[in-house]
């Protein structure tokens, strides 16, 4: 049944993992390694019945656990090959050793979390309460990765092919931070012109740095996050520290609704970013002055959207499936001038765009 | 437009196959759709629900708290659903296995009796086809033609052949849905 996708240039109707698995196919990813879990499996079945090794040579391999995932990634990465995995929650936990290794040896490769409630083994039911890990580090060292936070199912899709493409600029791990309503929502998906997989000669042209096969006319390419000189690992970190300083200069990406002359403002990401967008509507019926601003980049933060907007604010409140997270970001980028609320669900329980109505209005009347 | 729906039966019913052939049926027409499923450990006999959104605008909210119509396959699903139909909205039921009636006077109460039909029928898999054209007979929010394309998108190619025997069913619950309460 999924096997017909492929080809057809219309839209289809598709979960958010499945549009995963679809866009890797047909963004020339040379390899997948993953292992399922709840909510995100369907990414691997899609990738399966497609049998993509078949068209575009593109390996599908499961593997024996979410550790070994990630390092088979290592090894992908280090050959300049476009490589990805799935997980949720759990199982990034587990790849959180092999993320910071990535980092450390500037490798890019795509990693996309299908975020569940947690803490431990959680719920299966959506949750965002991996933003700390996703934004915050979560494995060790001083490391930051792309952070994009799709909405519905086609940015599922475009985020891929977007993930790689800043992946590669900056030879470094992004990160799709999905949760369970995205992934297993459907909507209607357009399917982007197909993009091949990267030539053996394109990759040596392209990623001068990979370990490619040495050549007589340059020395050999050497990927390690180990440094025993203090010196060159300071060096390291520096080189790190500028690349995340250009990703906030060149890569910070946001969607505003109804900002412009807002009084009030909610910030929210993925799914709750969809449930707000009615809040603000509903509010504007009421006569309430609300906006939403919607990050699309969770790393680089839209930080300087936030202070260019807080003069004509009264309030922001983040709206979030976490016990609160992100609303440490706004509050940095806020630094007091004005109050900053929040409002959250747990447990995997998504709350309706008249609760969060209910939870503003609350704050504000305080 | 815009129409809101919350499908809701036991697994194993076609609720979330039903929902399926909507958005598909929605986007044959150009619509813009939604359908978001209850997931989580449910199997046949469990619970399960979905809501399915069409829109000629962009949808925001995936998630909602209220619904133009209700399709409601059991009596759980009557318990939680009945009270979020908005005012002057629209139920349909199948009465097999509901002991307690939907009460409300200010919504359009329908009964489809799809149990019983689609064993009529002789195929009991037509079930939830049965279901679907008795709402499309009080909602057409979707062209027939569409409909059929939806139905041919939802399926796989081996079974198109049952392509007709669940037009059928959606012809036949189209005609067999009783009005029981209007506003």
């Amino acid at each position: 049944m999924v096997k017909q996708k492929i080809n057809m240039a219309e839209y289809i109707l598709m979960k958010g993992n499945e549009a995963i698995a679809i866009s890797a196919i047909r963004n020339g990813c040379d390899g997948y390694f993953g292992y399922p879990i709840t909510p995100q499996s369907e990414v691997m079945e899609t990738l399966m019945a497609e049998e993509p090794w078949d068209s575009t040579g593109m390996v599908v391999l499961q593997a024996e656990s979410e550790t070994s995932s990630i390092n088979m990634l290592y090894g992908g990465a280090s050959c300049g090959k476009r490589v990805m995995t799935s997980s949720s929650s759990p199982g990034i936990s587990l790849m959180a050793e092999g993320l910071s290794y990535l980092a450390g040896a500037e490798l890019p490769c795509l990693v996309v979390n299908v975020v569940r409630g947690g803490p431990g083994l959680g719920t299966i039911q959506p949750g965002q309460g991996d933003y700390f890990q996703a934004c915050k580090g979560g494995g060790h060292g001083d490391y930051k990765m792309i952070v994009l936070a799709p909405n519905s199912a086609q940015e599922m899709y475009d985020f891929v092919d977007l993930g790689f493409e800043l992946a590669f600029k900056y030879r470094n791990p992004a990160l799709i931070l999905s949760d369970g309503v995205i992934g297993q929502m459907m909507e209607k998906v357009e399917l982007r012109p197909m993009k091949p997989r990267w030539t053996e000669e394109e990759i040596i042209k392209m990623s001068p740095w990979a370990t490619t096969g040495k050549t007589p006319d340059r020395k050999q390419n050497v990927l390690t996050s180990l440094a025993l000189d203090a010196a060159v690992h300071e060096a390291l970190n520096h080189r790190l520290i500028e690349k995340y300083k250009q990703m906030e200069e060149e890569d910070v990406r946001f969607e505003n609704y109804l900002c412009e002359d807002a009084d009030h403002m909610i910030v929210a990401y993925g799914s709750m970013a969809r449930v707000c967008e009615n809040t603000v509507d509903l509010a504007r019926k009421e006569g309430i002055k609300l906006g939403l601003l919607r990050p699309i980049t969770l790393f680089p933060y839209p930080t300087k959207e936030i202070q260019r907007l807080v003069p004509q604010l009264k309030t922001i409140m983040s709206v979030e499936l976490s016990a609160g997270q992100m609303v440490e970001d706004i509050r940095l980028a806020v630094n007091g001038k004005i109050p900053v609320n929040f409002y959250g669900r747990l447990g995997g329980i998504v709350p309706s765009p008249e609760e969060v109505l209910e939870a503003f209005k609350k704050e504000i009347n305080k | 437009m815009k129409e809101e729906i919350i499908i809701a039966g036991f697994g194993g019913q076609g609720v979330l196959s039903m929902g399926k052939i909507l958005a598909y049926s929605g986007i044959m027409q150009g619509q813009e759709v939604t359908w978001m499923p209850s997931y989580g450990p449910e199997m046949r006999g469990g619970t399960a629900n979905v809501t399915v959104i069409l829109s000629d605008k962009k949808i925001s909210s995936p998630i909602l708290s209220n619904f133009d119509t209700a399709i409601i396959l059991n009596q759980q699903s009557m318990d939680k659903f009945e009270e979020q139909v908005k005012p002057g909205g629209l139920l349909i039921y199948d009465p097999n296995g509901i002991t307690r009636h939907p009460q409300r006077k200010d919504i359009t109460v329908c009964s489809i009796d799809a149990v019983d039909i689609s064993a009529e029928l002789g195929n009991s898999k037509a079930y939830n086809m049965v279901v679907l054209g008795a709402y499309l007979s009080k909602k057409k929010v979707v062209e027939h033609e569409n409909v059929i394309k939806g139905l041919k998108k939802s399926l796989p190619e081996r079974h198109h052949n049952l392509i007709p025997m669940n037009e059928e069913a959606i012809q036949v619950g189209m005609n067999k849905i009783v009005v029981l309460n209007t506003i």
